[in-house]
């Protein structure tokens, strides 16, 4: 898992059946300095985080055990909200990072 | 499964249901000597670490589903051990006794 | 899971068999200001995309998560055609534009 910044959304009308309905967003992942790491990525949203938003994200094939039809082609969901992030006594969430 | 130091925590308020009552944490993959490599993660603790041990992650699907014993679990990356030393070429590499301070932050 | 266009397909003769009837898109991956980069990936498809489309893939053990790739040697498959996205609150892809 690792921390991420919502910076945008998806919208796909035409979709693999089963992901009807479920948001997507972009994500730029964030290292422990709380800059930017590595290129950003959409994952699906199983929680209703919008932009600007600090969250957790799942890859791999876990991702698709977030999604209401688990049978789903989906590399990266959303997990959760981070509402406080410590990085050796920073507070990243805090920091607006 | 590789090795990383605890940073600190992260508070989710709302999250996945398999993470609920379990305790995530912000970890930076190490080196045996404790170089900085690869990307920073968060990982489920199973292992009661704590920020400023050296622990053993294991990032890899199945064996995190395995662990929680669900094998619809939404987790993957999992703190399996506190690590108390590694020995490399026959040397001492990390002895938690006598733990080198983490590298600063940039 | 990734944003490119379908820039063109793949045609292969000589395969392994359970890989017969599939559709292999040749996508070259955006970035998330929509502009190409030199990444190429080969997926096959889910959805019926055509050419020109912007499509979404997904890879990895994820990839096998459809009913045409579960079981079979593929890594990276488009799982839905995208109708628009923004990035900070801008506009930045519209299908219909």
């Amino acid at each position: 898992m690792y921390l991420a910044r919502v910076i945008g959304r998806v919208v796909a009308t035409h979709a693999y059946p089963g992901l009807d309905g479920v948001a997507l967003q972009w994500l730029q992942p964030l290292d422990e300095n709380g800059s930017a790491m590595g290129q950003p990525l959409v994952a699906c949203a199983s929680i209703s985080s919008g932009p600007g938003d600090l969250v957790h994200f799942v890859d791999g094939r876990e991702a698709a055990m977030t999604c209401p039809e688990t049978f789903v082609p989906v590399d990266a969901s959303i997990c959760g909200f981070v509402e406080a992030a410590h990085s050796l006594g920073r507070d990243l969430a805090a920091e607006g990072a | 499964m590789f090795l990383a130091d605890v940073l600190g925590t992260v508070v989710s308020p709302v999250q996945i249901p398999w993470l609920d009552g379990g305790t995530l944490l912000l970890l930076r993959p190490v080196l045996p000597d404790g170089t900085p490599t690869g990307k920073t993660r968060i990982a489920l603790d199973r292992a009661q670490a704590g920020v400023g041990d050296r622990v053993l992650v294991l990032d890899e699907g199945n064996g995190g589903r395995q662990i929680l014993g669900d094998a619809s679990a939404a987790v993957k990356t999992i703190i399996v051990a506190v690590v108390d030393y590694v020995e490399q070429h026959g040397q001492l590499a990390y002895d938690h006794q006598h733990p080198t301070p983490l590298a600063p932050l940039k | 899971m990734l944003i490119g266009r379908v820039v063109g397909s793949v045609v292969a003769t000589q395969k392994d068999e359970k890989l017969t009837n599939r559709k292999f898109l040749l996508v070259q991956v955006h970035n998330p200001q929509n502009e190409p980069t030199s990444q190429y990936v080969v997926a096959v498809d889910s959805v019926g995309a055509g050419p020109e489309d912007m499509v979404m893939y997904a890879t990895g053990s994820s990839a096998r998560q459809t009913e045409l790739t579960d079981g079979r040697p593929c890594d990276a498959v488009v799982m839905a055609v995208v109708d628009s996205w923004d990035l900070g609150g801008e506009n930045i892809y519209e299908k219909w534009a």
